[in-house]
Formats: C-alpha cells, sequence, structure tokens
C-alpha cells in the first residue's frame, strides 16, 4: 500500500514528469514547474527533520518516493537532494531550499575540511552538479568526519553528462569556503552505499516500468499475423524480464527496510546495500537489453520512451560506485570472514 | 498486466531466530561426528532425530503429530537442513508436499494413521507423475485406475520416480477418465499408493552423477482401496495449484550447491585476488537476493496469499543460479592454490557439484514450463 507521500509524489510525476511529455521537450521546460511542486510538497527535503526545516518523513518512504520516481524514469536531482538533506541532517546543520547534490559520489576520493574551515579535494562524476545550487560534502577534519554546506557557485565544477544525457561533474574544492559544517558520525562507505540503495530503488521502479511496457507492447504489436506476445520465445523473453525486474524489487525492498530498521550501519546493513547496488546492476543490464529486443527498431528511436528507461538504468549503475567495485568490497569482507560465516551473514537477513 | 509483482521485504520474527540457534546446535552434534558420507542423503536414525526434535511437519495440526508451527518457522529448519547438506531425502517430500495434500484431502482415519508417522520421521513418500510417455506434460498420464470391487486397479508404469525404491507410499496421478473435450486437464485423480502392495514392480534407474535416487515404478493388476482417492474423482488438476508455490519457492531451489560457494571461501583464504574478490561478491549478493526472494514468497504464503508467479520466478532465477554456480566457482578458483587440503575438499564437491547440475532445472517443473507460468500469469496467455 502507497503512504499518503508516495501518492503525493506519484501523482505530481504524473502531472509534470510523464515521459511521452518530457522526452518531446528539448529544451527542458518540463523542470522549474516539476521542481516547484516537488517543494511545495515537501518532498525535496523529505529526509531532513522538521527541527532542521524538512518534512521529517521516514527513510523508508523517501525510498518509496525515488522508486516512483524511478517508474517515471525521472531525471530531476531528487535523489540527491534528498541524500544532500539526509547527510546535512546527519551533522545537524539544517537544509537550503532549492536543488542540491552531495560530495564525495565515488569511493577513494577523500575531501579535506582544514583548520581554517575550507575545503580541499575533487569528487568526480557527481550527478546534477552542474544543476545544483549546493553541496553537502562529507569531508575529514583534524577531529574527524565532518559535515559542510558548500554553495556550488564557490566551487569550480566541470560539467559532463552520463549515458542518458543527465548532467554530472567533476566537483573541485580549493581552499573553498562552507556556509557551515560540524562533526558526525558517518564514514563514505554508509555514505556511498545510501547513494547505492537510493540507485537500487530507482532502477527496480524503471525495470518495472520497462516490463509493463514491454508487455503492453507484445500484446499491440502484430508479425506474422499474431500479436508478438503470442510467440512462445517472446513470452519466455518476457518472462525473464520479469525475473530481473523481481530481483531488483526484492534487493532493493530489503535494503531500504534493512537501513530504515538499522540501528547503525553494521556488517549486515552492509551487505544488504551493497548486494542491492550490485544485483540491480546486474538487472538493469539483463533487463534494458531484454526490452529492447522486444521492442525492435521503434524502441531504438529518439521518439519513442524506451531509451529513457533503458538508458538511465545503464546509466545508474555507475553511481556512488559501479557494483564491481562494491562486489570486490563485498567479496573481500566475506573473505575475511572466512567460510564458515558466509551462510550465517546470509541467513541473518 | 494481470497484477503488479510483490517481493515485500519480509522479516523472519524473534522465534526463528532462537529456533535456527537451535538447529545449529542440533545439527553440529549429530553431522560433525564424522560417521556419515559427505554424500549420504537417506538416514533413518537422522530422520528418526529430526521427528523427535518436532521439526516434521511442524506446521500441522498437534493431534496429527505436528506442532502447529508457522510457516516461517519451517523455512528456517529447510533452510538449515539444506545448508549444512543434512540427509534429509527419507522425510523432505513428505514434510515439503506429501503430508499437506493428506491433510487436506485423505479421510479421518488415514490421516490419523499416517501423519504421526510421518512427524516421526518413519514415512517415505515419493511422487508418481512423469511417465515414460509424459514429462512436463504432466496431463498427458496415461496410467490407469480402473474401479473394482471395492477400489481401484492400477495399470502402467510411472518413471524417474525419485526414492520409489525406499519409499513407503507414493502420491500417484492416474488415469480414471478420458480428457474433456474442453479440458485436457479432466480424468486425473490423485491415489495414495502403499509401495509395500502387490502388482507394483520397481526397476531402479541409476543416474549419470553416480546416485541412485530415481526408478520406474510399474504397476501391474495394482489394487488401491477406495478410500485411498485423494480428493475429487478426475478433478486432481484442481488440487494441484495451491501447492506448486510451496514446492517451487523454497529454499530447496537455491541451495542444492551452496557447499562449493562455501568451499570456494575456504579455498581463497582471507585476502583474495581482486578477481575472486569481485566474482565472490557477485555471487553472495545473488545469493542474498535470491533467499530475499524465497522468504518474501514464504511470508506471503504464511499470510494466506497465492503467489504463484512470484513462486515460479524464484525457481526459475533460483535453479538456474545453483546450476551455473559451479561453473561460476570453478573459473574463480583457477589461480587459487592447487594442492592442499582446502583444494582437494573443494575439488571434490565441485566435480559433485557439476555432476547433479544438469538434473537442477529439470526436476519439479523444467525452466520452460515455469517460464509458460509466468507468461500466463503476466496475461500473455
Amino acid at each position: 500500500m502507497a503512504s499518503p507521500v508516495t501518492e503525493a509524489a506519484q501523482r505530481i510525476f504524473a502531472d509534470l514528469a510523464d515521459p511521452q511529455a518530457v522526452n518531446r521537450d528539448a529544451g527542458g521546460a518540463w523542470k522549474a514547474p516539476l521542481w516547484r511542486a516537488l517543494e511545495e510538497a515537501g518532498l525535496t527535503l523529505a529526509w531532513v527533520p522538521e527541527a532542521l526545516g524538512g518534512a521529517g518523513a521516514r527513510l523508508a518512504e523517501g525510498f518509496e518516493v525515488l522508486a516512483a520516481a524511478g517508474r517515471y524514469a525521472l531525471a530531476a536531482p531528487l535523489a540527491e537532494t534528498l541524500l544532500a538533506g539526509w547527510l546535512l541532517a546527519r551533522g545537524g546543520l539544517a537544509a537550503p531550499v532549492g536543488t542540491m547534490s552531495l560530495a564525495p559520489a565515488q569511493p577513494g576520493e577523500p575531501i579535506v575540511l582544514d583548520a581554517d574551515g575550507t575545503l580541499r579535494g575533487r569528487a568526480r562524476s557527481v550527478p546534477f552538479a552542474p544543476e545544483a545550487a549546493h553541496f553537502a560534502v562529507l569531508a575529514q577534519g583534524a577531529t574527524g568526519a565532518h559535515i559542510a554546506l558548500v554553495e556550488a557557485r564557490a566551487c569550480k565544477v566541470a560539467a559532463g553528462k552520463n549515458l542518458a544525457g543527465d548532467s554530472l561533474g567533476e566537483v573541485f574544492f580549493d581552499g573553498t569556503t562552507v556556509l557551515a559544517h560540524a562533526s558526525a558520525k558517518v564514514d563514505a562507505t554508509e555514505l556511498l552505499l545510501m547513494g547505492s540503495t537510493a540507485r537500487a530503488v530507482q532502477s527496480a521502479g524503471a525495470l518495472e516500468t520497462l516490463l509493463e511496457l514491454a508487455l503492453r507492447y507484445a500484446g499491440e504489436r502484430v508479425a506474422f499475423e499474431r500479436p508478438i506476445g503470442r510467440f512462445q520465445a517472446v513470452q519466455h523473453n518476457l518472462a525473464r524480464l520479469a525475473g530481473e525486474a523481481s530481483a531488483a524489487l526484492a534487493a532493493s525492498a530489503s535494503a531500504a527496510d534493512a537501513i530504515e530498521r538499522a540501528e547503525r550501519f553494521d556488517e549486515g546493513t552492509f551487505l544488504e546495500a551493497a548486494a542491492a547496488k550490485i544485483r540491480c546492476a546486474e538487472a538493469a543490464h539483463e533487463g534494458a537489453a531484454i526490452a529492447h529486443q522486444v521492442f525492435g527498431a521503434i524502441g531504438y528511436s529518439q521518439e519513442h520512451i524506451l531509451h529513457r528507461f533503458t538508458l538511465r538504468l545503464l546509466a545508474w549503475r555507475e553511481d556512488f560506485g559501479n557494483e564491481s567495485l562494491w562486489a570486490a568490497e563485498l567479496g573481500r569482507r566475506v573473505a575475511e570472514r572466512g567460510a564458515d560465516e558466509l551462510w550465517p551473514l546470509v541467513a541473518a537477513r | 498486466m494481470s497484477g503488479a509483482l510483490h517481493f515485500d521485504p519480509v522479516r523472519l520474527p524473534p522465534e526463528c531466530v532462537r529456533l535456527r540457534q537451535e538447529v545449529r546446535e542440533f545439527l553440529r552434534d549429530e553431522l560433525d561426528s564424522g560417521r556419515r558420507g559427505r554424500r549420504e542423503a537417506f538416514n533413518r536414525e537422522f530422520s528418526r532425530k529430526v521427528g523427535a526434535k518436532g521439526w516434521i511437519g511442524m506446521t500441522w495440526p498437534q493431534k496429527y503429530g505436528g506442532r502447529g508451527r508457522s510457516h516461517l518457522e519451517r523455512y528456517v529448519v529447510t533452510e538449515e537442513f539444506l545448508a549444512a547438506r543434512a540427509p534429509v531425502r527419507l522425510h523432505f517430500v513428505a514434510d515439503r508436499q506429501s503430508g499437506p495434500v493428506l491433510l487436506r484431502y485423505a479421510p479421518e482415519h488415514i490421516k490419523a494413521d499416517l501423519l504421526p508417522r510421518i512427524c516421526r520421521g518413519e514415512l517415505c513418500f515419493c511422487i508418481g507423475m512423469s511417465e515414460p510417455g509424459s514429462g512436463s506434460d504432466l496431463f498427458a498420464a496415461k496410467t490407469r485406475a480402473v474401479p473394482t470391487s471395492g477400489g481401484f486397479l492400477v495399470n502402467g508404469t510411472k518413471i524417474w520416480t525419485s526414492n520409489a525404491h525406499q519409499a513407503d507410499y507414493m502420491l500417484g496421478l492416474f488415469r480414471t477418465s478420458p480428457p474433456a473435450a474442453d479440458n485436457r486437464r479432466h480424468g486425473l485423480s490423485q491415489f495414495l499408493v502403499d509401495m509395500k502392495g502387490p502388482g507394483i514392480r520397481i526397476n531402479p534407474i541409476r543416474q549419470m552423477s553416480g546416485e541412485h535416487d530415481f526408478n520406474e515404478v510399474v504397476f501391474t493388476d495394482a489394487f488401491i482401496p477406495q478410500d485411498h482417492l485423494l480428493g475429487e474423482i478426475d478433478g486432481a488438476w484442481k488440487q494441484a495449484t495451491s501447492e506448486l508455490a510451496y514446492e517451487r519457492s523454497g529454499p530447496e531451489r537455491f541451495l542444492e550447491t551452496l557447499d562449493v560457494l562455501v568451499a570456494l571461501v575456504r579455498l581463497l583464504g582471507p585476502q583474495p585476488d581482486l578477481r575472486a574478490a569481485e566474482g565472490l561478491g557477485r555471487l553472495v549478493a545473488q545469493l542474498h537476493t535470491l533467499r530475499r526472494m524465497s522468504v518474501s514468497v514464504s511470508g506471503m504464503l504464511a499470510a494466506g496469499a497465492e503467489p504463484v508467479v512470484e513462486g515460479s520466478i524464484v525457481k526459475d532465477l533460483g535453479t538456474l543460479w545453483e546450476q551455473r554456480l559451479p561453473a561460476r566457482v570453478r573459473e574463480l578458483a583457477a589461480f587459487a592454490p592447487s594442492d592442499g587440503a582446502a583444494r582437494e575438499s573443494f575439488d571434490e564437491r565441485l566435480e559433485f557439484a557439476t555432476l547433479i547440475a544438469p538434473k537442477l532445472t529439470i526436476q519439479g517443473g523444467t525452466t520452460e514450463v515455469l517460464r509458460g507460468i509466468v507468461a500466463r500469469g503476466l496475461g500473455l496467455r
């Protein structure tokens, strides 16, 4: 059952981010009205407590909103703004209105908070960096981890695009002044896996729509004098697509639930989040390929909305550490625990 | 699409955590004693001990020897036994599907007689479905049960019948009428068969893995009493569907070759190279996902839903995964130490898993049959 928060989000996406309308709108005129509506509904700061100016929604509710966003292949920095608000709140910092993104966005890229309160370092592949007004930054200070809020115009941003054409950027911190900072108990692994779980949840939503679109098309498109969905080979491909969508749904919902329940980010939470990222990335690849095969040439056209889903599914694999990086880390941890601890780790979830 | 897919994040309740500890302690005591071979699957003494613990038929009513425990508790017991490769073959089929069928369709005096003996780990059941001319196409079965004084006479042959040579009873599917013009599934009935009765010959079939669990079962005027008919005459097809989700989504659908993954971790040691670490991480992520899917389906079943499509998806993905696991594990082990005790144990397990891999996507509903069921559930048929 969808919560009132999710229902509100779904209505806004249906009205203002319809994939057909967005696909025709080359200029991006849909973006401003959508963002306004999301802000008015309190959705952009869902993960910020009311005391810090947000909506104070539960983590599970925020993940549900992101699943709904995935079902529309939403190309706006909603996940990034939610994550930035969550990170700021971990340091007790209030979140500004407007679009945000976060840094670091990839593993192994430490950012330093110097004694004079300025930032040093760089963050690659920050999703929607060129469209963000602020960045929430996890930095290493002399006394440990700190969270900082930075104005985007205070940083140099080298703009780029991902596979789906959504903006991303490399963000340079070079003696960058911060608006506020505070110490916090959060590390890069937890931050990146929070981002990875967001991407997993979005991917599962996109795969659900992919399945729905492919099923509808297979029932309508006639070839060799019958709907192609009547052919056993096509049916089996669609069953595989349903399998991949199911795996993504199960893995992402489980990780979101684990994060919602966890009192601290332990080995079990690590397994859930990393597994969701890995399995959803695999499902993204398999699912996108099957959907394109079902649609044939029409699905390869710019005019058709299929690519809005398939290309984002493929692009999201790269964000917050790709699945190979997390698989290697998960494999290392499993090996270190030893053979006898493998099954107990899995069975405890 | 006739309905969205559901995989809610079901968590096992606290009583399952305690039960799991108890099962692990039991298995540690029983299996570490070194009295059994690694490939042993059938062990009368072990099954009796499991029965004495109350872990067979544990969801059934107490008056039939059950313990009235939840399906999620049964899930925990089952997965721990599988992960430990415990020899459960004697009671597994009876516990999973034969008992529940009897509970639902058998007359009271039969329930009162057989179910407590199943719960004690004394009775082995087999499933009589496939025939020389019908495997996946269940409804083409030709073995006939013809009415006679006081019951039925059965003539025909069942094949690929696992454990028939050790079974006390079979739940068999026999033809009692020809198929109807508008429904080819009509005309089959389900019977309880006493395997020790006259007119039944069991011929062993050796498998390529060196094991023997398959058999051919030949019926020649085998008599079945009237009260051994289970459910509606000619209407067995209606009785099958809700059982299927239980049969298809359980942990036995992805844990059959788990021991090669555990052996791989032992072989690789605490600091595997990057290639092995990445491959291992992916396999663990896939295993975790399958288990969470399977637990989710079990939770839905326990709540009274009938997630037929989700159950078939779990078996399709799970059996393909456990089938591919030996091949993946073999690749990842290629550059690990080529001698020593860990390698010897790994090689032995890998060989056995490789030998049984082909059957995993055939038994209990082939990949092709499952995808057909999913396609129907998605509205394509």
